[in-house]
C-alpha cells in the first residue's frame, strides 16, 4: 500500500468515526449507562428512604450486596404476572384495533391523487402539534358523566331500562385513548408500504379474473405484511410500557406494567424492584419484536 | 365471422384522441400486431380489447357478442404486460397457477395444465424460484406462461420484449412465433419496433396519432407502403417527390425534377399530372462506377458523400443532381467490397423500374 493511499485510508476512517462517533457515545451515555446500572440494581437492596441499599455496610444485621431477592419476589406472587399479561393483552387489543382502522385509511390515501396524499398524510400527522398529554386530558372532557357521548350512552340504556355506565376511569376509556394516541403510528408504515405497490399488479390480478375481495386478498394484503409488522410493532411496543393514559383515564382496576413500575420508583420507592420489571419488559419486549421479525422476515422472502 | 372485432372504435382523453375511429378484424389463431410510434393509441386499444379501459364510442366484439358490459376479470383475454407485472410474493409456479385458481379449477387438473405449461416455456426446474430470482427473459416466459395457462381466446402482449436486450430478444422472437404456432391462441400483439413486428406477425396494422394506415402482411406493408407514413416508418426509405407522366412506349413514367424521368411499375387509378412522392429500398437502389449500372431502367449519376461501414453492409449516401440524397446498400458480401467507393467518388445508382413505389398524396 502506498504512502499515500494509508493516508486515505485513515481520513476516510476519521470521517467515519467524526459522523458516527457523536450518537455512539450519545447512546453509550444514555442508553447503555443507564441500562448496566438498572441491571446492577435489579440485583440489589432498596435504601430505607429509596434509592439503593449500600453494596458494604459495618452493621452485618443490614440489608447490602448482591441478591435475587426481587426476581424470586417478581415470581412469589402471580398478581405481576397478570399485569403483565393484562399489558399483553391490552397491547393487543390495540393493535388491532389500529390496524383495523388504520388499514382502510392508509389504502385510501395511497390510491388517492399525488397531489392529495401529502395533505392527507399532514391530516394524520396533525395531532402530533399538540402535547400527548393534552390530547388525553381531551378524552377525560369528552368520556366525562357531564359530556354529551355519556349522556348519549346512558339516555339509551335507560330507555332501555338499564343501569348507567361510567365511560371514564374505565378499560373502555383506557383502550379508545390508546388507540387514538397510537393510530398514526399504524398508518404512516402502511401507506408508506401501500403507496410503493405496482399497480400494475393489480391490473394482472384482475386480468387473471381476480375480483375486487381476490384482488385484495391475494395481491395487495400478503404485499403489505412488512408494512403490517412494523406498524404493529410500533404501536404494540409504546403501548406495553404506556402509564400516562391508564393513570390519567383508567380506574383503579386498570392498571398496566407501566403505572407498575413508576409506583415502584415514585410511591413505593422500591428501585430494585422497579429494576426488575423494567428488565422483565424489556425481555418481553425483545421476544415479541423477535417473533415479530421472525414471522416478518419468512413472509417477506420475495423483496 | 372474425374471432375479435373492432368496429369505429374512438377513446378520447380529455381534448386528445386517443384511438379515433378505428376498425379492426382479427382472426382466429392470428398473431396480430398493432404497430406504431408512442402515443399512436396502440397501447390504448390493447386496454379496451383486455377490459381496463372503455371506448368512448363503437364497439369491440369477441365472437360477435359486444364486450361493453363484461369486467376484465370474465374476458375470456389475457395480457402479457410491458413490465410483466409477476407476483413478487409467489413463486413461479404459484403465479402461473394464479389464473387456474381464481378460475376454481380443481386441483388435479390445475397441477396438469401447470405442468404442461411450465414444459411449454422450459421452466419446469423453476418452478419454485421467485421473480426476483429469475432473469429478465426467464420472467418474461413465466409472464407468457400465466397468460397461456387456461387458453384465453386471445392473448394480448405489450411490447413484452421491450426491456430485454438486442440478443435475447431476438431469441424470444423465435420463441413466441413458436409458442404461438404450438397453443394456436390469437395473439395480438403492441409494439413500435418494426423488425420485431415484420418478423413475428402474420399481419399488422400500422397505426399514427389514433388511426390505423394500413393493415396488411408483413412482406406486402414493406414492398408495398400505402402512405409516405408506413412507407417511412417500416425500415428505411428513400423518397423522391414526383409527378406522373404521360405514358410512352408501353412504360409509366414519373418526372422528378431537376432529375429527370423514372420509369415505374403500372400506375393505377392515378391520374396524369397528379404529384406524389416515388419511394425506394436502399437495398433495392444500385450503386457503380459503370457498366452494369448503366443497363438499368433507370440510372442517375451521383457523388458520394458519406458512408456507413455496418458489418453486413455498407450504406451509401449518393447526392443527385437535383441536390436530393440516395441511400443505397451495398451487401458486403465478399472482401473488400466495403471499401469499394469513398467519399467525393463520382458513382451512378441506378433500379429496375419494377422497384419502389409511387404515394400519391
Amino acid at each position: 500500500m502506498s504512502s499515500f493511499a494509508r493516508k486515505l485510508f485513515s481520513h476516510a476512517r476519521l470521517a467515519k468515526w467524526a459522523v458516527s462517533g457523536p450518537p455512539f457515545v450519545f447512546l453509550l451515555l444514555f442508553f447503555v449507562l443507564p441500562g448496566a446500572i438498572m441491571v446492577i440494581a435489579s440485583f440489589r437492596y432498596p435504601g430505607e428512604f429509596g434509592g439503593l441499599a449500600p453494596l458494604t455496610a459495618a452493621d452485618p444485621g443490614t440489608l447490602q450486596g448482591f441478591t435475587l431477592e426481587t426476581y424470586r419476589f417478581f415470581f412469589s406472587d402471580f398478581i405481576y404476572t397478570e399485569i403483565f399479561i393484562k399489558s399483553f393483552l391490552v397491547a393487543l387489543a390495540t393493535t388491532l384495533l389500529c390496524l383495523i382502522m388504520a388499514y382502510p385509511l392508509a389504502l385510501l390515501i395511497a390510491r388517492s391523487p399525488k397531489k392529495s396524499r401529502d395533505f392527507m398524510v399532514l391530516l394524520v400527522i396533525l395531532p402530533f402539534a399538540s402535547s400527548f398529554l393534552i390530547r388525553v386530558y381531551a378524552w377525560m372532557i369528552l368520556l366525562g358523566p357531564q359530556a354529551a357521548l355519556s349522556q348519549i350512552v346512558n339516555g339509551l340504556l335507560g330507555a332501555l331500562g338499564i343501569a348507567p355506565v361510567q365511560l371514564l376511569f374505565s378499560p373502555f376509556a383506557v383502550l379508545i385513548s390508546m388507540v387514538y394516541v397510537h393510530l398514526p403510528f399504524m398508518v404512516l408504515p402502511l401507506y408508506t408500504n401501500l403507496e410503493k405497490h405496482d399497480p400494475s399488479l393489480l391490473d394482472a390480478a384482475q386480468d387473471c379474473g381476480a375480483n375486487a375481495w381476490r384482488r385484495f386478498w391475494q395481491v395487495t394484503f400478503p404485499l403489505s405484511l412488512p408494512g403490517v409488522f412494523s406498524g404493529s410493532t410500533l404501536v404494540f411496543i409504546p403501548v406495553l410500557g404506556m402509564f400516562a393514559i391508564p393513570d390519567i383515564l383508567g380506574g383503579t382496576g386498570d392498571m398496566l406494567v407501566g403505572n407498575l413500575i413508576k409506583e415502584q420508583f415514585l410511591g413505593t420507592r422500591d428501585w430494585p424492584f422497579g429494576s426488575t420489571l423494567s428488565i422483565m419488559l424489556t425481555i418481553a419486549v425483545l421476544l415479541f419484536v423477535w417473533i415479530a421479525a421472525k414471522l416478518g422476515s419468512t413472509r417477506g422472502r420475495y423483496v | 365471422m372474425s374471432l375479435l372485432e373492432l368496429k369505429n372504435v374512438t377513446r378520447r382523453f380529455g381534448d386528445f384522441t386517443a384511438v379515433d375511429n378505428v376498425s379492426l378484424n382479427i382472426e382466429a389463431g392470428e398473431f396480430f400486431t398493432l404497430l406504431g410510434p408512442s402515443g399512436c393509441g396502440k397501447t390504448t386499444i390493447l386496454r379496451m380489447i383486455a377490459g381496463f379501459d372503455l371506448p368512448d364510442a363503437g364497439q369491440i366484439l369477441l365472437d360477435g357478442k359486444d364486450l361493453a358490459d363484461t369486467p376484465p376479470e370474465q374476458r375470456p383475454v389475457r395480457t402479457v404486460f410491458q413490465s410483466y407485472a409477476l407476483f413478487p410474493h409467489m413463486t413461479v409456479a404459484q403465479n402461473i397457477s394464479f389464473p387456474l385458481k381464481m378460475a376454481r379449477i380443481p386441483g388435479k387438473e390445475a397441477a396438469k395444465m401447470l405442468h404442461e405449461t411450465l414444459e411449454l416455456v422450459h421452466l419446469a426446474d423453476k418452478a419454485d424460484a421467485y421473480p426476483h430470482e429469475l432473469s429478465g427473459g426467464q420472467k418474461q416466459r413465466v409472464a407468457l406462461a400465466r397468460g397461456l395457462v387456461n387458453r384465453p381466446r386471445v392473448l394480448l402482449l405489450d411490447e413484452p420484449l421491450g426491456a430485454l436486450d438486442a440478443k435475447l430478444r431476438e431469441e424470444m422472437q423465435v420463441d413466441l412465433i413458436n409458442l404461438q404456432k404450438e397453443v394456436g391462441v390469437t395473439f395480438v400483439f403492441v409494439t413500435h419496433a418494426q423488425v420485431e413486428a415484420l418478423a413475428l406477425s402474420h399481419r399488422i396494422a400500422v397505426m399514427r396519432d389514433g388511426r390505423v394506415e394500413q393493415v396488411d402482411e408483413p412482406s406486402r406493408l414493406y414492398g408495398s407502403p400505402q402512405t409516405r407514413f408506413v412507407a417511412d416508418f417500416i425500415g428505411h426509405i428513400n423518397m423522391l417527390e414526383a409527378q406522373v407522366l404521360e405514358p410512352a412506349h408501353g412504360q409509366f413514367r414519373l418526372g422528378v425534377s431537376g432529375l429527370g424521368e423514372i420509369m415505374t411499375q403500372p400506375l393505377h387509378g392515378v391520374a396524369v399530372g397528379s404529384k406524389g412522392t416515388f419511394a425506394i429500398r436502399p437495398e433495392q437502389v444500385r450503386i457503380g462506377v459503370h457498366g452494369e449500372i448503366q443497363e438499368l431502367k433507370n440510372h442517375f449519376p451521383g457523388t458520394v458523400r458519406h458512408f456507413l461501414y455496418r458489418g453486413d453492409v455498407t450504406v451509401y449516401k449518393v447526392s443527385l443532381a437535383n441536390g436530393a440524397v440516395i441511400e443505397a446498400l451495398l451487401p458486403n458480401s465478399a472482401p473488400g467490397r466495403a471499401e469499394l467507393f469513398r467519399v467525393g467518388d463520382a458513382v451512378n445508382v441506378g433500379w429496375r423500374h419494377d422497384a419502389g413505389v409511387f404515394l400519391h398524396e
